[in-house]
């Protein structure tokens, strides 16, 4: 599905054929399909409106308007009958009932970047919660939204949490003025809690591992510490230096090559394909001898949010793999190796790194840097795919299919499907 | 007497020549001849000649000698007067007196010539002391002087240090202020934003009473019909029935992800401990068991023993089993115990190599202890490997003993009571056979009877009916006229009678040609299919003689069937 202005258009993900068409009263700014794939909210923040739209049946539909108190965020419960809107200023969660068209409330929201989290079964969601300057956590039951759990956590200012794939254990961390890591077990008891160092800028990125034996935890010192689910004590620290010295790690370098031309076959006037072939520059992998050195960004002193440290984690699928970023190296992707808790390879590309996701099946890991190019990466080897079109196509996003068959590319204005050939074995 | 030398010194030296030739010039020995004579060089003769003629000449004979004589008694010497009193000269005693005074004139140059010796010595001795004294002297200077410039060095150094130290102190206690600060600034900042945000906090409070107060007609869900539930069922009230099975749930979710990781952690245990277990017993088999060494200190010969005993207690019970506090610490004190000593025995070992490069002797020990121990291992596998051959062949042997007696019979009339069994049972089976085959045989001949009168009724009725049609057409033919067609239908009907009377022997030939040809093969008739069976079950219990008579059976009975069919 995607959404262009106020027109929802739904296709079918093999094929891109149109489906559906619906229109929406304005623009839509944010879409998010129901868990058993049979609705799609459309939430207009503007208007404070959310249309929810059936697949099944085209002409049913639904709107839910929140009034004057504004729409912030909107998202759907994990059994895809209940939606759940966040309310300007963060006043408070309304949680809408398609079946019943019941309301219920809940306050005192958490304005923070993930304040509502549900465990990757669905049955139950955490919700933070700010009461008289103390941050709180509350563990609803999604069946019947009966408040399970309610109680406070050690932080100053919550940042976020997280869930572990398990279910069972839930991540607090602080705001990044404060480094902490608070580890809440499913009935609300401290498991533990984990702190690195007390001043400089704490904790930037959080993941858990999808066996949920390891969370990660990126700060801004350019660190990632690995806690293990056993004693939740550190189990090692992954270091992003600015240079590679290890004779062990892999680095490719994204290597431009010009495409040659053949002067003999220029035609006048040219054709669109030479045309576009003349500008637009092939590039491909290198690999590139130890020790290298990574383009180091030094970041700006006095400013809030600093691009220092690891800003983007994700585990691979099959927990071996572990992908980082190091906001002060923006051109590199960092590969570790869990079984061995190694650095394993290093991606160096030419332009920033906008976005990196892990095929949900495989070890394979798709990058992509604002370029018309995706980038794709497993322990066999490393590719560089181009975008096929005309222009230019900055892919500043993208996103795979929960089969690992294709992924979809998303730019500013258009998107493209990838389909990946399944190798025959 | 250094007068009596320097007139001697020429005297003695040319002596034939100057005992006539005195002179009186005894004066003429002054000073300045002793620094000539102290000279080893003997004069020369010029000189010599000059000597004699100053001390004694024409004039002072007399007074020479009486000279002479009183230095010569003074000396020691006996007078060179014959008597006492008279003027004449005792030749023998001067020559006597001269040759004393030559031996004594060899002594003292000797003498001389030792002391200038020693002289020289001394003198060069006294030059290298000096220049020994002189270059100490210069190194002594030298060192001072070093001394003097380590010294400064020092001194600059360990200010420089002070320096560092009370530089690092500075940096040490400002960091310690900046952490203060720090830290004081944070409280404050903490204080402001909790400040602000209950500001922002009465604000939103506000706001939410203005939005709620708004009535809810703006806020409102049209939907055009409701939607099940996902999962089909219907909603449930909320009761404190719903709160505590919430409750139950989630403690069972907790509940079962801590059995799961307890059963994960119980495997590697269980693993940790086998692998610690292999590892005991792998470190025991490395330590060299005490027999062979009787070079091992006897510290570790008690070690050891106490040791093994433990050893095989521990081994004896299932100590993986177990997980009690005290057996896993017994299990790790016992690896560690292990382990030690076997650090100790490589650490022996690696003395003995080290000690052995060092000394040739200790290393005929060093390398014959090594081989040593490689043998008595060696020796030992061997024992084992001998030990269970033996042990096997006495095995068999006794087998073999207690067979001779009872059981080889035993066994040999089994076996051959199971021939005879299973012979038995062939010749059941084969009786059986045999009777079938006649049954089935009288069945076969009692057919192929009632197939032949069959056979011969039909023919006499078509010979019958062949004749009547034969009398008839011809009583057709008598009223009509002899044609060709019907004579020729009546020769064919007389062919055929001929044919079916004259073809028998041919046909009954070719079938048994062709049977005999292909015994098994030929299926003309559902009843060889019986004897081709038979046949080959019978060429199947191979018995020789038997064979041939089976081949021939069916053959003869076959033919005497055909026979019995045709007639």
């Amino acid at each position: 599905a995607s959404c262009v202005q106020h027109r929802l258009v739904v296709r079918d993900a093999s094929s891109l054929q149109l489906l559906q068409l619906y229109t929406c009263l304005d623009q839509i700014q944010y879409i998010e399909w129901s868990s058993d794939s049979l609705f799609i909210l459309c939430a207009l923040y503007k208007r404070g409106i959310v249309q929810v739209w059936s697949l099944e049946q085209p002409a049913w539909h639904c709107r839910i308007d929140e009034g004057s108190a504004g729409l912030v965020a909107s998202c759907w419960s994990p059994d895809g009958r209940h939606i759940l809107n966040t309310t300007e200023f963060h006043l408070r969660i309304t949680v809408w009932s398609l079946c019943t068209k019941s309301v219920s409330y809940i306050k005192y929201p958490k304005a923070c970047q993930q304040g509502v989290v549900f465990t990757k079964d669905g049955r139950y969601m955490a919700v933070a919660e700010r009461r008289d300057c103390k941050d709180f956590i509350s563990i609803f039951v999604c069946s019947n939204w009966q408040l399970l759990r309610h109680f406070d956590t050690e932080t100053q200012d919550l940042s976020g949490i997280e869930w572990a794939p398990n279910g069972c254990v839930l991540a607090v961390w602080d705001t990044c003025l404060e480094y902490k890591v608070l580890l809440y077990s499913l009935d609300g008891r401290l498991l533990s809690s984990f702190r690195a160092y007390e001043w400089p800028l704490g904790v930037k990125s959080i993941a858990w591992s999808p066996s949920s034996q390891f969370l990660a935890i990126g700060s801004f010192d350019e660190k990632v510490r690995i806690l293990n689910h056993v004693t939740w004590k550190k189990i090692t620290e992954l270091d992003h230096p600015a240079t590679i010295a290890s004779k062990k790690t892999i680095v490719y370098k994204e290597v431009e090559k010009s495409p040659a031309v053949d002067t003999e076959r220029l035609s006048f006037p040219p054709t669109r394909e030479l045309a576009s072939s003349l500008f637009s520059t092939q590039s491909k992998y290198d690999i590139s001898q130890v020790p290298v050195s990574l383009q180091y960004v030094k970041p700006v002193a006095d400013r809030a949010n600093p691009k220092v440290g690891v800003g983007m984690l994700a585990f691979s699928a099959d927990n071996c793999f572990l992908a980082t970023k190091n906001d002060n190296i923006p051109n590199a992707v960092w590969i570790w190796d869990i079984r061995k808790l190694k650095l394993s390879v290093v991606l160096e590309q030419l332009c920033t790194i906008q976005c990196f996701q892990w095929d949900p099946c495989q070890p394979r890991l798709a990058v992509c840097t604002g370029t018309s190019r995706v980038y794709l990466w497993s322990p066999a080897g490393c590719v560089v795919v181009q975008v096929p079109g005309e222009g230019d196509f900055q892919i500043v996003s993208l996103s795979w299919h929960s089969s690992g068959d294709s992924m979809v590319l998303l730019s500013k204005d258009n998107f493209c499907v990838c389909y990946l050939e399944r190798e025959e074995v | 007497m250094g007068d009596w030398k320097t007139i001697t010194v020429p005297v003695l030296s040319s002596d034939s020549k100057n005992i006539p030739s005195y002179t009186s010039e005894r004066k003429i020995s002054p000073p300045s001849m002793n620094s000539q004579v102290l000279r080893l060089s003997l004069p020369s003769s010029k000189n010599m000649h000059s000597f004699f003629s100053a001390f004694c000449t024409e004039e002072n004979i007399e007074q020479s000698i009486s000279y002479i004589d009183r230095e010569l008694t003074t000396l020691g010497f006996p007078s060179i007067y014959a008597e006492s009193k008279g003027k004449e000269l005792n030749l023998i005693s001067i020559i006597n007196c001269m040759n004393e005074l030559l031996v004594l004139q060899h002594k003292n140059l000797r003498a001389q010539e030792e002391v200038e010796m020693q002289h020289m010595k001394l003198g060069s001795d006294m030059d290298h002391l000096q220049n020994c004294y002189a270059k100490l002297k210069e190194q002594l200077e030298l060192s001072k002087r070093e001394i003097v410039g380590l010294q400064e060095r020092d001194r600059q150094l360990q200010s420089k240090n002070r320096n560092l130290h009370q530089l690092l102190k500075n940096e040490k206690d400002e960091v310690q202020k900046l952490q203060n600060i720090i830290s004081s600034r944070a409280t404050q900042y903490n204080h402001d934003m909790k400040r602000k945000e209950r500001e922002y906090n009465k604000l939103k409070e506000r706001l939410h009473q203005l939005v709620m107060n708004k009535k809810d007609k703006k806020m409102a869900m049209e939907i055009l019909n409701c939607v099940g539930r996902a999962d089909g069922k219907r909603g449930a009230w909320r009761t404190d029935k719903t709160e505590a099975r919430n409750e139950e749930e989630m403690f069972k979710v907790l509940l079962s992800d801590y059995e799961q990781r307890q059963k994960q952690l119980l495997l590697e245990n269980a693993e940790l401990k086998k692998v610690l277990q292999q590892m005991k017993k792998d470190i025991i088999s490395l330590l060299p068991p005490q027999k062979q060494k009787p070079k091992e200190k006897s510290e570790d010969g008690l070690v050891m023993s106490d040791q093994e005993e433990d050893i095989g207690e521990l081994n004896k019970e299932n100590m993986w089993e177990l997980s009690c506090e005290t057996v896993r610490e017994q299990l790790t004190n016992s690896i560690r115990k292990q382990w030690r000593m076997l650090k100790n025995h490589v650490e022996k070992l690696d003395n003995q190599v080290s000690r052995g490069h060092s000394g040739a002797l200790n290393e005929k020990d060093v390398i014959s202890r090594e081989d040593h121990e490689l043998e008595t291992e060696k020796l030992e596998l061997e024992i084992q490997q001998c030990k269970e051959m033996i042990k096997t062949q006495q095995q068999l042997l006794q087998q073999q003993l207690t067979c001779d007696d009872d059981t080889t019979l035993l066994l040999q009339d089994c076996y051959l009571l199971e021939e005879r069994e299973r012979l038995q049972e062939e010749w059941r089976l084969f009786r059986e056979q045999k009777k079938n085959f006649e049954k089935e045989r009288k069945s076969f001949t009692e057919a192929a009877i009632r197939l032949g009168l069959e056979r011969k009724a039909f023919e006499e009725d078509r010979g019958a009916w062949l004749k009547h049609q034969f009398l008839t057409m011809t009583a057709d033919c008598k009223s009509e006229n002899a044609t060709t067609p019907s004579a020729f239908l009546r020769s064919k009907y007389l062919v055929q009678i001929m044919f079916l009377h004259s073809s028998e022997p041919d046909i009954r030939l070719v079938k048994s040609a062709s049977r005999q040809r292909k015994p098994p093969s030929v299926l003309s008739a559902p009843i060889s299919a019986e004897p081709c069976q038979t046949s080959q079950y019978i060429a199947q219990n191979s018995v020789a003689s038997e064979k041939p008579a089976a081949d021939n059976m069916p053959n003869p009975w076959v033919e005497s069937d055909d026979k019995e069919e045709t007639e």
